[in-house]
């Protein structure tokens, strides 16, 4: 019988990840990032992580950490910071491997893994040094056509994290704010999604029947919630609050001054969650900090 | 009056790029292409779709920098998690970018600079959207420093985006819609209108020389210079400044010189 209650603390939630996994990251850059499980795999053993995202500080925290074998990206970025220092690092030192993709491309892989073909087939990357970096074949069309297509393998995940304001204990997710960008795909591509969240509650027809058109992916597809107030920071999460530029501004620097992940994880990862919020204001802190403009 | 600046008259320029484009997404990267998104909607091209830089579809033009967050007023809605569905592989967009690199082939690059792909010697952004958008829609740039760093000799080291090498296309696909238009830069304004899309110099910036421009680019331009590119009109400074309230357009070159040198 399936377990309905899938509350669960966020080492237990690590604790389902196993070395040399590939792991998807929700989010897009500084935004909705699930910062405080990726904060619960840095305070793990999880080693040799593929990683899968439209990176940010989750990147480069895990590039910083050695935790990361190779990355499948589009971008890794800050946003106000446009160059992810960490990551920056850790390519110009060669430690990681890479699939380099394009953002579409990218997505494409993921929803590929969703409907579990082999690949989909697009033009994007024909034309570029995609392909050949990335080891990517063509197809041909078998219609009068014949178009020759780049074929976009999947991207299939064997876990993949989020961070969504509202779940209750049986995954009936919500998630708010202006974009989810790919989220919803990332869950639909991984064998596992687990999901921390700004708000519990018990049943969620209860409390908010009507913003169900929030759910972006329905609950067959979380395997896990832990209930993780403020569990995006650095990165924004509206419409509770913004990114920290403040934070990641510090972090950006720590890249440079001393420049060692292990003289700075103290202040980044935190032996617990409430010691890292602590050293950043704490709830009221990051609840109060403002949505950004673009 | 004040002077008239540089960035101004590139914004002005570059505004031109969106001209009779339809009812696409004009997205311009960075201040200068995005004020010229903003001015040429709301002057020439009424027509023209844009977001807030963010995730709504807005008739009035965002102003840059600081404002209050539900100052822009959306009337529709273009998030990322539809970006690639409604405007991307759509053909349905315009994108002004400034890239790290660029080539005689009009490949460009903002992926990595030396080393190899396992260990590069810069490591910029990735490639992030360039592979769909040049393969799918019009594509134009704004370089607010022409040297031979950005307009390289040979090609770019890393190729992020369709151009017209014949070399780089693999047989049989569809290359239809790789469709570069307009460069401008804080020496002139070029095209891709010569011989096999060859990249021309068609008018320069105020006291600006053909030779000059071809000193700072790393491969050989065609000149097709018509005359002088325009100074931007009243209106179109007002627009400018309205749009720019911060005055943000003045840290995008260096030592915000004005479009007319002074006389030596």
């Amino acid at each position: 019988m399936t377990m309905l209650d899938k509350r669960m603390t966020p080492a237990e939630i690590v604790g389902q990840l196993s070395d040399g996994m590939t792991l998807g990251i929700g989010g897009w850059g500084p935004r909705r990032k699930p910062m405080a499980l990726v904060r619960e795999i840095l305070r793990s053993d999880l080693k040799d992580l593929t990683v899968v995202a439209y990176g940010g500080a989750d990147v480069g925290m895990l590039c910083a950490a050695g935790k990361v074998r190779k990355l499948v990206f589009a971008f890794v970025s800050l946003d106000a910071i446009p160059l992810e220092p960490w990551f920056r690092k850790s390519r110009e030192a060669g430690q990681i491997q890479v699939l380099e993709l394009d953002e579409g491309m990218f997505q494409w892989g993921l929803k590929a893994a969703a409907f579990g073909l082999p690949f989909l087939p697009t033009r994007v990357g024909l034309g570029t040094d995609l392909a050949e970096l990335g080891g990517l074949k063509t197809v041909q069309s078998p219609y009068a056509d014949g178009e020759t297509l780049i074929a976009m393998p999947a991207l299939k995940l064997d876990a993949a994290l989020l961070h969504v304001n509202r779940s209750d204990w049986r995954g009936n997710i919500q998630a708010f704010g202006p974009d989810v960008y790919y989220d919803e795909w990332f869950a639909r591509a991984a064998a596992k999604t687990y999901v921390s969240c700004e708000e519990l509650v018990d049943r969620m027809e209860d409390h908010y029947p009507g913003d169900a058109q929030a759910n972006i992916v329905e609950r067959a597809f979380i395997s896990g919630v832990s209930h993780i107030p403020c569990g995006a920071h650095p990165s924004s999460m509206p419409p509770a609050y913004g990114w920290d530029m403040k934070a990641f501004k510090a972090y950006a620097d720590a890249a440079k001054d001393p420049g060692d992940w292990a003289a700075v994880r103290d202040r980044f990862v935190g032996a617990s969650e409430e010691a890292y919020l602590a050293g950043f204001g704490g709830k009221e802190a990051v609840t109060a900090l403002p949505l950004p403009i673009f | 009056m004040t002077q008239v600046t540089l960035a101004e008259l590139c914004i002005f320029a570059c505004s031109e790029a969106f001209r009779n484009n339809g009812e696409i997404i004009a997205t311009g990267v960075g201040p200068v292409p995005r004020l010229a998104a903003g001015l040429a909607k709301l002057t020439h091209s009424p027509e023209l779709m844009m977001t807030d830089g963010e995730a709504y579809l807005v008739e009035q033009p965002v102003p840059l920098g600081p404002r209050g967050y539900d100052d822009r007023k959306a009337a529709g809605y273009l998030p990322f998690s539809r970006f690639f569905d409604a405007a991307v592989w759509t053909g349905r967009r315009h994108a002004m970018v400034s890239p790290t690199q660029i080539d005689r082939f009009g490949q460009i690059n903002l992926s990595q600079l030396g080393g190899t792909h396992r260990q590069p010697k810069t490591q910029m952004l990735g490639v992030r959207g360039f592979p769909g958008n040049t393969i799918y829609h019009p594509n134009s740039f704004f370089f607010p420093g022409h040297t031979t760093r950005v307009f390289v000799a040979g090609e770019v080291d890393m190729v992020s985006g369709v151009g017209y090498n014949p070399a780089k296309r693999v047989p049989g696909g569809n290359y239809s819609a790789v469709d570069l238009r307009t460069i401008v830069t804080n020496l002139c304004v070029m095209d891709f209108g010569g011989p096999d899309h060859a990249i021309r110099v068609i008018s320069l910036h105020p006291g600006v020389t053909f030779a000059e421009v071809q000193e700072a680019t790393g491969f050989a331009l065609i000149d097709a210079v018509a005359g002088e590119t325009a100074l931007p009109d009243a209106e179109a400074l007002a627009i400018i400044a309205s749009l720019d309230p911060h005055n943000i357009r003045a840290s995008v070159i260096k030592d915000n010189p004005p479009a007319r040198k002074a006389a030596a």
